[in-house]
């Protein structure tokens, strides 16, 4: 009966889902048909696609150490980040999951309101801060004002994973001897593998695409890609091919990171909570 | 679940506490401080009406405007993108294939950074080299984001749609995922109406994680700030300058730290307040799916 439901819906699908894609993709199309065409074709010639295929704009971007450092800038801090985030959350998502604890509700909704400062609101204070304690311009100092909305974001994710895990398990391995730290390794982090992804797939997620503090907290040693793109952009004015292909770039670790989590993605992105 | 008391479970929460503390406590503590005084050439002189800033802002238009212009926004976008991915979810293949290069390819705007997404709209917008500008241009729609301020705005609001929809669609499409067959066979022997399916059955599953999705785009619509900024700059004059860009131009531009301090208070409290009721809605949601 789910089989004819299924093809009997099958053209409807495809009509709006076919629209919606065409509407994401031709954005991006066209990022990518500028990032082939010389700048003289871009401003001289409008086209669907380019009349002279070049790869001269890629070139510029990949020997330049200026250029693809931003690329390298980003996935240091980013990975830190992720790692960073995670290995605090788990923790804390398990406490939250499985004990009631003076103070953790409001802990929790505490927590998330990190979430809903906006960054705007930090960038000048985190300035001073990390300039005080002599981490501006590092890579752990971007790092670190990243945990300050993906910490809450990977304890609420953990959160609604462990919640699926029923606590029986937890008793039984108490009972046949495990300690707590051989316990959540051995037996635990398995059973929530998948949440752990996410978590992580998340964490990645928002500290590569955040700008504001990235670009604040750094100068030129651990200055981010897209803090490179925005500076090239106002200092050699409309060198469009190779900020098209920057952005191209820019686009290609998360897609790469989509593949590798794209059967978790609905769950992940339900905060594991369905 | 049933959970136990145990204090002990502080422990396991330390290492966020303390993180969190670090990066979070000190700049609002910071914040707080600059708020109840005067900067003047790199010193600080306490004022003698501590609520000075906070009262001079409440007076001035400036911030009221921002705020309006920011609660239109989002709540523009709220209403086109929820809707609009409830409905994309419904007709999202189930499994299969497909159902995989929809997921991948729908997700592939959210993994953009930010300012990446302002370019791509930037150009996209031009009239002499975007395909969409260039063919508003074309058909005789009179079209420029810069100069214009309606033009501006259609163009923030798609680009949001564009952005973030996927955001909203996903997590419906999760919720529905989640609906046995059952329910949709007993739906049919009811000879039950699409309508009366999706009232009934489709919605009530999905409401929780909607609950999220609202909560989370409305988070991050109210925070806005890279790709207006990149795409418009707040203009033209000020007819997309919201919230976070005008702090930004208060706090970095103008460095007028008490007032900006002080605006900055007031902004994340308007955000809290809000956020608090949506979470306050999800979380009740949550324990009468529970029971």
């Amino acid at each position: 009966m789910a089989d004819m439901t299924a093809s009997r819906s099958l053209p409807r699908i495809n009509w709006v889902m076919l629209l919606y894609l065409l509407f994401l993709m031709l954005p991006i199309y066209w990022l990518i048909n500028m990032s082939l065409k010389t700048n003289d074709e871009i401003l001289g010639t409008f086209s669907l696609w380019p009349q002279n295929l070049t790869f001269q704009n890629y070139v510029t971007i990949l020997t330049d150490s200026s250029w693809y450092m931003g690329y390298v800038n980003s996935i240091i801090y980013v990975t830190m980040n992720t790692l960073l985030s995670v290995a605090v959350a788990l923790p804390a998502a398990y406490a939250f999951s499985r004990y009631n604890f003076l103070g953790d509700k409001h802990l929790f909704f505490w927590l998330l309101t990190n979430r809903m400062a906006p960054p705007a609101v930090f960038a000048l204070p985190f300035f001073q801060l990390y300039s005080s304690v002599g981490l501006f311009d590092t890579h752990i100092a971007v790092a670190l004002a990243h945990t300050l909305f993906n910490v809450p974001l990977a304890v609420w994710i953990l959160e609604g994973f462990m919640r699926g895990v029923p606590k029986e398990i937890d008793e039984t391995a108490y009972i046949d001897g495990y300690s707590f730290p051989r316990f959540f390794v051995k037996i635990f982090m398995p059973l929530i593998a998948s949440g752990v992804g996410v978590a992580a797939f998340f964490c990645f997620m928002f500290s590569w695409v955040e700008l504001l503090l990235s670009r604040t907290l750094t100068s030129v040693d651990a200055k981010p890609i897209a803090a490179t793109m925005t500076r090239t952009v106002s200092a050699s004015g409309l060198d469009w091919g190779v900020l098209a292909a920057a952005g191209v770039l820019t686009i290609v670790p998360g897609a790469l990171v989509i593949y590798f989590v794209r059967n978790y993605i609905a769950k992940g992105f339900a905060l594991g909570r369905v | 679940m049933d959970k136990t008391v145990n204090q002990k479970a502080w422990f396991l929460v330390l290492p966020v506490l303390i993180l969190v503390a670090f990066s979070a406590v000190i700049p609002l503590m910071t914040v707080v401080n600059y708020s109840i005084q005067d900067a003047f050439a790199g010193e600080f002189y306490p004022l003698d009406d501590k609520l000075m800033w906070f009262r001079e802002l409440l007076e001035d238009d400036r911030m009221w405007n921002a705020l309006r212009r920011q609660a239109i926004f989002s709540a523009t976008i709220l209403a086109i993108e929820i809707p609009l991915g409830v409905f994309v979810a419904l007709h999202m293949p189930k499994r299969g294939v497909w159902a995989s290069v929809c997921l991948v390819l729908m997700s592939l705007p959210l993994l953009i950074p930010w300012n990446v997404v302002g370019t791509i709209w930037q150009i996209f917008g031009r009239v002499d080299i975007g395909l969409l500008g260039y063919t508003l241009d074309a058909v005789g729609v009179d079209y420029n984001y810069t100069q214009d301020a309606l033009d501006a705005w259609v163009t923030l609001i798609v680009m949001d749609v564009w952005h973030w929809t996927s955001l909203v669609a996903l997590l419906a499409y999760a919720g529905l995922q989640s609906i046995p067959d059952a329910y949709y066979q007993a739906a049919k022997i009811d000879q039950a109406s699409r309508w009366a399916v999706f009232r009934y059955i489709e919605l009530p599953k999905m409401m929780g994680v909607l609950m999220i999705a609202i909560l989370l785009r409305f988070m991050d619509s109210f925070m806005i700030y890279t790709e207006p900024f990149v795409v418009t700059g707040g203009g033209p004059g000020n007819a997309t300058t919201f919230l976070s860009i005008d702090l930004v131009k208060m706090a970095l531009g103008q460095f007028d730290l008490g007032p900006a301090a002080a605006f900055s208070i007031m902004y994340f409290l308007v955000i809290l307040l809000i956020s608090w009721v949506f979470y306050t809605v999800m979380v009740n949601l949550d324990k009468r799916e529970g029971n």
